[in-house]
């Protein structure tokens, strides 16, 4: 370990704190009102939008209607990108001649970029044509929006008082769109283009090696689909080895550079939140309890990274450096590129720049708890926020309880109906997670994919299923993601993680827009300060660890100790 | 005569204001955790209630039942098939998990018997009485039980009150000890707001004539028993919740439990149902699920042993949530009657020519603003007392005509009253300096009174309503955990801020009407606020309706009882505060015991998880940071810790985690650091404990 690699998650942590303060007040004049730079461009093409759709963006919609229109456009989503991967063999611009997507690749792909996973079972420049590509990339565009829409949803929750309604989907999705996507992705692709990506769409190049050796260089528009899977929290690469290759990532400049594009949106968003509810403070609490999460992580993954394998100092190899470079990204080291790995399963993000299978199995499973946990440190677009509010709900209801009042967040009374709902929200995760890694570990279809037996296979299975819950869609590697089992299973996966979890906090949010403000007072347990930090903190780590201490104990712990002893797997 | 100097009345009246256990006369209400004969029937009930049908109501020890049966096949098949070592330990565990689900029906049984230790002894004061009913031509004999509303009885000296019901007629003083538990007799007459009687308390003097209010069954003694046993059965709104969340835990880890056994397949291990079943007990939340009821319970029964009964749960939970409070200012918050404080003379007046004429002047007074004044002289400028008879004078009493009252001796005529009666009588114009003093007064909440002397002034006479001891304390103290205080008063604005002030409410509503109460009542709800208040008088009762928690004295009148959503037997104004103490201490105390049990699951892993998978994965040994013996041993050990944690917890279910009025950051870092750190580290150090003994006793064999 290194001082700069110490060093460095610090540095990005205060980075993202002052892009949150920067995109939250941008965005809250974007959703409730006030003006932006952009209105004289983007106010006369959201109002054409409206007219030409035929919708009236002022009309309030209860949680049920809200929740309804943005399944109507997830669904639509769902069966144009199914239908197009399925007959992109006559379909125009496919150069490239691609082969038609496997059924059940299909349907996990459609799943994929609806709900904004990017998880790919196949590897985008061998299997989709540039038809393929430029649509997952719309995909790409409206996915986080959907993500950014149950975020506002639940917040108006909070910001309103005696009020049935949570807004218009519609007009939130539109803004979200001409406002956030299209703008900070034209900016991005310029920034990523004069960082030496490449922006065509030229056929593959054939080229001939020194060495003589006959190779195709892919590339496509690079550019564009790298600042929009980075900004969108997508990770849904253009080439299979995401940012670790040299097209997507040319340089570190460019791999900071996206690091941050990836927390933009969601770290904006927690800004966004304090000041929906006129209370920034909150929002720092919550910063803060993610910002620690996040640095454990890091920290702790850095560190058995560097530690390296003990097993090659037990049999006295020596190599130029004892830390882990195996499946690193050379160019940019160890620290960086674990850097890059947690923040990529902690934002929900899933572009990688390192081999998570080749991690060690601590290392390894940092990523996998960063997902496990729900997706809440930082996360996608406004999901992860939402996904800490329900923490924040968990927490304070047991801690109000204990300060001898009916509990109560933000103002709003915590009762037995968001009590059930945060509770659904939570079972989500770990019932699919531990119940689909338990089929798959137990069938033949399952087994069968798993390409390293013993618990670095386990791993690689809970992985799978962690990340499509997740909606990360970062890939361990190992698995044979397109095979009918897994391709379907993961989807499954991705489906519950999307909707079964956040449906139920938009449903919180319905029941708590109803109830009134309590006024705070010294007997109002204050939720912005250190000692409701260590609480969310708490509740996040031992609701974690309770439901999946004993799988990651057969899987990444019995496999570190093993190493420590000298077996590998 | 009476010459009690004012502190000492102070405190008689605040004796008398006192709670419960601590007044005189005081059938002890307390029930004690070591009666045998409570802990004997609680034994048996605890069995009776392992039936299936009544543990369904509580998810997770209903699934810890499921579970020891289960181990319990488990143990009898390895009996039979001769393994004997394995019979040893998975009989062991069932035992272990039996238990477990006994100790929680044992806490709930004792909680319940509690309380129906209390309602037995309501019973037992419902005999049956002759009632003499009044007919058209007179009176008829009928049995009590065939009283109807509307029906009007007349009770004689040593009978007891057939049916609850209004005084029509007469005053009498009435033992009320069979509800109230207190000894002294209270008076009920007809007319005010001490009108209220209720069924089975004893007239000991005079003859009342009672116009029946309550049908048989409904009266309020039965909804007394019937409350008190129904305890059980109401579930409150943090109840429910906290209940779908501990239901939800216990999914969750049934879930983890499951999934274990392929995984464990998969890792070319096999782990035994009954281990898996001692896995799903030890983190499934058993400790808080085992006493969530008896908290409940137990902190009805804690409120009716301060002589409070809560006509509903919700009422209790609420009052932990009150953050106003409406309090009456006439014997809550000041003692209700004024004393002199100052004798203020009018301009070329001496102070002690005023006192004199003031002590003179009051002589006769008998009401306690006249005693004050005899006593204040006395005490501040030397007077001696003296009689009427001493100064050959003649008392001239109080009349609604000349609202003055004084005495006439030596020709002289001395007078002191109200302020504008003895301008009248001086001859309508008060001198300047006279006339700020009593603006003075006024402005500070007082009341002037002025003294005259053969219609000339003499000077005025400061009389203060005195506060409450101790009251400002308990204000302080509500402040503290954020509750405001709103003094009730019918006085003019101008004098109840100057109240308002010195007794350090937050707020107050002056010039208090029944339709201002009520409107104060739903304006505060309005802003979201929860609101409390105590109320007696028909007038309340509109007031009490729209509170949250509505706290209806039991002196009160039927108005005001129904109105109420609690009854304090006391009736005794600053219950309130306690009952909010109540209420919250049932909060905390869960809350607690949650932390607690959730905590306790992150030893039970260290325990449990090496043990069972130390043989796959040798490296695992090194979770094992207890270096418990054996894998059995260890998760034995769990088990064990697990059940015992629950007997050990009863006393502290019953009786509540202890409430002390602060800030609630202060109070939840406390908290957190007992229960929740407290949670984290206890069973470290138990599972260790009982781990040696259960090596020590050889309960397990150590090979594996």
């Amino acid at each position: 370990m290194t001082w700069q690699g110490l060093l460095q998650p610090f540095l990005l942590m205060a980075v993202v704190a002052l892009i949150a303060w920067g995109m939250g007040t941008y965005m809250y004049r974007v959703f409730e009102g006030g003006h932006t730079f952009l209105d004289p461009i983007m106010v006369p093409l959201e109002r054409g939008i409206y007219r030409f759709v035929g919708i009236d963006p002022d009309q309030e919609m209860r949680w049920t209607t809200y929740v309804f229109a943005l399944l109507a456009v997830n669904l639509i989503g769902f069966i144009v990108l199914f239908i197009l991967l399925e007959i992109q063999t006559v379909l125009p611009l496919n150069p490239a001649h691609q082969a038609h997507v496997p059924f059940w690749v299909g349907w996990n792909t459609a799943i994929s970029f609806v709900t904004n996973t990017n998880w790919q079972a196949y590897a985008g420049e061998a299997t989709l044509s540039y038809l393929s590509q430029a649509w997952l990339v719309v995909q790409q565009f409206l996915s986080p929006i959907t993500g950014i829409c149950l975020f506002l949803a639940v917040a108006r929750g909070f910001s309103r008082q005696s009020s049935n309604t949570l807004g218009n989907f519609w007009r939130d999705f539109v803004r979200a769109l001409l406002w956030i996507s299209i703008p900070l992705a034209v900016i991005a692709t310029i920034v990523l283009v004069a960082l030496g990506s490449p922006q065509n769409l030229h056929p593959y190049t054939h080229v001939t090696t020194l060495q003589g050796l006959h190779q195709i260089i892919a590339q496509g528009p690079v550019a564009s689909m790298t600042a929009i899977m980075q900004l969108g929290d997508n990770g849904g690469g253009f080439f299979n080895a995401n940012a670790a290759h040299p097209f997507i990532a040319p340089n570190v400049v460019s791999l900071l550079f996206q690091l941050l594009l990836g927390f933009a949106v969601p770290a904006g968003c927690i800004y966004l939140f304090g000041k929906m509810i006129k209370d920034t403070r909150q929002s720092r609490a919550i910063f803060a309890a993610m910002a620690v999460l996040f640095l454990a992580g890091a920290l702790i993954m850095y560190h058995f990274e560097s530690a390296g394998n003990t097993v090659l100092t037990a049999h006295h190899i020596t190599l130029a450096s004892h830390a882990n470079y195996e499946g690193k990204e050379t160019r940019f080291g160890v620290g960086t590129t674990t850097l890059f790995n947690n923040s990529t399963t902690a934002i929900s993000w899933g572009s990688v720049a390192a081999s998570n299978d080749s991690m060690t199995p601590i290392g390894g499973m940092i990523n996998l708890f960063n997902m496990m946990t729900g997706e809440v440190i930082f996360g996608s677009w406004g999901v992860g926020m939402i996904g800490m509010l329900a923490f924040a709900i968990l927490a304070v209801f047991l801690a109000g309880l204990m300060v001898g009042r009916t509990p109560e967040y933000l103002g709003k009374k915590i009762e037995a109906y968001e009590v059930k709902m945060s509770v659904l929200a939570m079972v989500v995760p770990s019932f699919v997670i531990l119940i689909l890694a338990a089929l798959s570990v137990s069938i033949a279809a399952g087994k069968a994919g798993i390409f390293n037996p013993g618990p670095h296979g386990l791993t690689e299975v809970l992985y799978a299923f962690s990340s499509g819950v997740g909606n990360n869609g970062s890939a361990f590697g190992g698995l044979n993601a397109a095979s009918p089992w897994y391709a379907a299973t993961v989807g499954i996966a991705m489906l519950l993680g999307r909707y079964a979890m956040y449906i139920p906090l938009v449903a919180i949010g319905g029941s708590l827009a109803r109830k009134q403000h309590i006024p705070t007072s010294a007997g109002t347990f204050p939720t912005h300060g250190l000692l409701f930090i260590v609480l969310l903190v708490g509740t996040v780590l031992i609701v974690g660890a309770l439901v999946f201490f004993p799988a990651l104990a057969l899987g990444p712990l019995a496999e570190q100790f093993a190493m420590n002893a000298g077996r590998l797997f | 005569m009476s010459t009690a100097p004012v502190p000492s009345i102070s405190e008689q009246e605040l004796a008398s204001h006192k709670s419960g256990s601590e007044g005189k006369g005081k059938r002890s209400r307390k029930g004690s955790f070591i009666d045998p004969e409570l802990i004997r029937r609680s034994l048996g009930q605890s069995v009776r209630k392992l039936s299936p049908a009544s543990l369904a109501h509580n998810p997770v020890m209903f699934a810890v039942e499921i579970g020891s049966v289960l181990t319990t096949i488990d143990a009898f098949r390895y009996l039979f098939e001769g393994k004997m070592s394995s019979f040893s330990f998975t009989g062991q565990i069932s035992l272990w998990l039996w238990l477990t689900v006994l100790f929680s029906t044992f806490a709930e049984a004792m909680a319940e018997g509690r309380g129906q230790a209390h309602a037995d002894a309501l019973r037992k004061t419902r005999t049956d009485t002759e009632a003499r009913r009044e007919v058209a031509n007179g009176y008829e004999m009928v049995s009590a039980t065939q009283l109807v509303k509307g029906d009007i009885v007349v009770v004689e000296a040593g009978e007891l009150i057939p049916g609850d019901g209004e005084v029509i007629e007469g005053v009498a003083a009435v033992d009320e000890s069979a509800i109230t538990g207190e000894s002294a007799p209270v008076i009920r007459e007809s007319g005010g707001d001490r009108s209220a009687v209720t069924g089975g308390t004893k007239v000991i003097s005079d003859r009342l004539r009672i116009k029946i209010t309550a049908d048989r069954g409904e009266s309020f003694l039965d909804r007394m028993i019937s409350l008190i046993e129904a305890a059980k059965r109401q579930k409150t709104p943090n109840e429910i919740a906290l209940a779908l969340l501990l239901a939800g835990l216990t999914l969750i880890f049934l879930v983890v439990v499951m999934t274990l056994a392929p995984f464990s397949s998969y890792s070319h291990t096999t782990v035994s149902i009954t281990v898996l079943i001692a896995l799903l007990v030890a983190l499934a939340p058993t400790t808080i699920g085992g006493l969530l009821s008896a908290i409940g319970i137990s902190g009805m029964n804690r409120l009716f042993e301060a002589n409070v009964l809560a006509l509903s749960g919700r009422a209790v939970e609420a009052a932990g949530d009150v953050n106003v409070i409406m309090l009456d200012k006439t014997g809550t918050l000041t003692l209700g009657n004024r004393y002199a404080t100052e004798f203020v003379p009018a301009k070329g007046v001496s102070e002690q020519k005023l006192a004199e004429a003031a002590q003179l002047s009051s002589l006769a007074d008998e009401t306690p603003e006249g005693r004050s004044i005899v006593v204040f002289a006395k005490e501040h400028y030397g007077l001696r007392e003296q009689t009427i008879a001493d100064r050959k004078a003649t008392f001239v009493p109080f009349s609604a005509q000349t609202r003055m009252s004084g005495v006439n001796y030596d020709g002289h005529e001395l007078r002191k009253g109200a302020v504008d009666a003895v301008t009248d009588w001086v001859g309508g114009e008060l001198p300047p300096d006279v006339s700020d003093t009593v603006a003075r007064i006024s402005n500070e909440g007082g009341t002037p009174l002025l003294v005259g002397e053969d219609r000339k002034l003499l000077g005025v006479i400061y009389l203060k309503d005195v506060v409450k001891e101790g009251i400002k304390e308990r204000l302080a103290a509500l402040r503290r955990s954020g509750i405001k205080t709103v003094m009730i008063t019918g006085d003019n604005p101008v004098t109840a801020a100057a109240i308002a002030k010195e007794v350090g409410v937050d707020d107050f509503l002056a010039e208090a009407t029944p339709e201002k109460k009520m409107e104060f009542v739903k304006s505060t709800r309005a802003q979201g606020y929860m609101v409390g208040m105590v109320g007696d008088g028909t007038n309340d009762a509109p007031a009490l309706a729209n509170a949250d928690v509505a706290v209806a004295m039991n002196t009160g009148t039927m108005a005001a009882r129904e109105a109420g959503n609690m009854i304090d037997l006391d009736s005794n104004p600053t219950k309130l505060i306690e009952i909010v103490e109540v209420g919250k201490q049932i909060l905390i105390t869960r809350g607690a015991l949650t932390t607690f049990s959730v905590a306790n699951d992150v030893a039970k892993y260290f325990a449990i998880i090496p043990a069972m998978f130390m043989v796959a994965f040798p490296g695992l040994a090194a979770l094992n940071i207890m270096h418990l013996t054996s894998p059995r041993s260890a998760i034995l050990s769990a088990i064990i810790f697990n059940a015992l944690i629950i007997p050990a917890l009863i006393p502290l279910a019953l009786r509540g985690v202890k409430y002390k009025a602060a800030e609630a950051a202060v109070i939840l870092r406390k908290n957190l650091l007992v229960y929740g750190l407290g949670g984290l580290v206890l069973p470290f150090i138990g599972i260790k404990l009982i781990d040696m003994v259960v090596t020590v006793l050889h309960l397990v064999s150590v090979a594996h």
